[in-house]
């Protein structure tokens, strides 16, 4: 059930990137409930009106790229995993290919997994670089959430995405020493094509979605790699609330000591296809050689990645090559509501 | 529906690609054939920092058709580290905090949606710089 690929890899390089605003839970509270709901979160990152997947993505490519400090043209793949891809039909992967300067010698294609569509894209980039059928790979998770006004998810849906490039372990910030991959069809959480907001199956999201394929991925994969919680220094999960990873990671064992760094959704939101990755790019941040690290992504619908990665020594020189993912967290611009609805196209211009 | 014109541009809207004079050692921004500086051909592409200053500034209330939704919103003549002085839109900053001589960076952001159903375009857009060390 381990993947791991015949050839050594790792993370060559990682960037993040999170919008400049900030929507307090507070705002969409007093919006929908004189301020008496109680507040998942404290804050949510939301999309300038010049903002979408595709310039997220760009970003933190970018980020990825002077982190790994490899020419462009060395990337074989560049996939972008959403849910909020700006068209329907015409790739997000090109644009961004195209404004790293990537294009045309490259794989590209954009990849959909609700929440899970990032991860999945750094699982088969690892495949790509560990068959030796490229050197470089990236794999990207970037989404501009929307939530129905009102609804639960308008509290937590953010924005934000986060890149990792897959290279050879001797050019490698955090060596890949595996994954585990469970899947279900379970209905937990669905958009149809022509709906503008997703539905959801409310307290049906917990235990038979989140918490039965986190914690399966995460069990699982810590018996077939003999490993127990202690052998890590820090646990990233899926974030779409606060209580829910830090459940989940008190049930595999886990203290708050390990998930602390790896959990921003208290602060940016639940940035869905982002959300694991850029909690891996902030413990990444603060790692130091030789600690471990466990990304157990979640999308709904369902199924989760886990992920096992060794941090090396060259994280020291490389992860000051671009801005750290606290140092977007603590960019931040407080909007209210009014503006919160400018910025994400809800009011109606013709 | 400028679908060439749009595409013809792309990389230099998307990364701030112009050329390097190889005559002059000049940098050019939008690419041309003719250098501006020494008046030869100008041929080899090259791949501009985005760092620069704010030459000069205004706020646009009035904004032309495609660019409504955003007014009001700063635009900026940029001076490039590299020498090329070019016209762009801030991003990410209140119009009211610009400055003459303010450094930026660029990022690639959307200039304009053509409708529900048309073409987004991309392009440079320049924000306060993030960071010392991006310098």
């Amino acid at each position: 059930m381990l993947l791991k690929p015949s050839r050594a890899v790792g993370i060559a390089g990682y960037g993040a990137y999170i919008p400049r605003y900030r929507l307090p839970a507070s705002e969409v509270a007093e919006m929908w409930s004189d301020g008496a709901a109680g507040l998942p979160i404290t804050e949510k990152a939301v999309p300038g009106l010049d903002e979408d997947t595709a310039t997220i993505a760009i970003e933190a490519a970018r980020n990825a790229l002077r982190r790994a400090a490899i020419a462009p043209t060395d990337l074989r793949a560049i996939w972008v995993g959403s849910e909020s891809h700006p068209y329907a039909v015409k790739p997000t992967s090109t644009i961004v290919a195209e404004a790293l300067e990537a294009a045309p010698l490259v794989q590209a294609a954009d990849w959909e997994f609700a929440c899970k569509a990032g991860s999945e894209a750094i699982i088969a980039a690892v495949g790509m670089v560990g068959s030796s059928m490229a050197d470089y790979a990236m794999g990207i998770g970037a989404d501009t959430a929307q939530g129905r006004p009102g609804d639960a998810l308008e509290y937590t849906a953010g924005a934000g995405g986060a890149a990792i490039i897959i290279g050879p372990a001797a050019n490698s910030l955090a060596l890949f020493e595996g994954s585990l991959s469970y899947v279900t069809d379970t209905p937990d959480f669905w958009r149809r094509p022509q709906a503008e907001y997703p539905s959801h199956g409310m307290r049906f999201t917990g235990d038979p979605a989140y918490f039965h394929h986190i914690l399966t991925a995460g069990e699982m994969l810590l018996a077939e790699m003999k490993r127990t919680p202690q052998d890590y220094r820090f646990v990233v999960l899926h974030q779409p609330n606060v209580k829910f990873p830090t459940r989940a990671a008190a049930e595999l064992g886990f203290k708050q000591e390990q998930w602390q760094a790896g959990l921003l959704v208290g602060q940016i939101g639940n940035t869905y296809s982002g959300a694991s990755i850029v909690g891996l790019t902030a413990a990444l941040d603060v790692a130091a050689p030789g600690d471990r690290i466990l990304v157990i992504s979640f999308g709904s619908g369902a199924g989760s990645d886990a992920m096992s990665f060794e941090v090396t020594a060259q994280i020291e020189q490389r992860r000051n090559l671009a801005p750290t993912t606290a140092d977007y967290v603590a960019r931040r611009t407080v909007i209210d509501y009014a503006t919160y609805l400018r910025y994400r196209g809800k009011l109606k211009m013709k | 529906m400028h679908i060439a014109r749009n595409w013809r541009v792309k990389r230099q809207r998307y990364s701030l690609q112009g050329e390097l004079c190889h005559h002059c050692g000049s940098h050019v921004f939008p690419p041309r054939d003719v250098c501006p500086e020494c008046a030869r051909p100008a041929y080899d592409p090259f791949r501009l920092s985005g760092l620069g200053e704010v030459y000069s500034h205004t706020t646009v209330y009035e904004a032309p058709a495609g660019f409504q939704e955003q007014a009001p919103y700063s635009l900026a003549l940029i001076r490039l580290h590299e020498g090329p002085l070019l016209t762009a839109q801030l991003t990410d900053v209140d119009p009211k905090e610009v400055r003459i001589g303010m450094p930026v960076e660029m990022v690639t952001r959307k200039l304009s949606v053509e409708g529900d159903e048309g073409l987004i375009q991309y392009g440079y857009k320049f924000r306060p710089r993030l960071l010392a060390q991006a310098a």
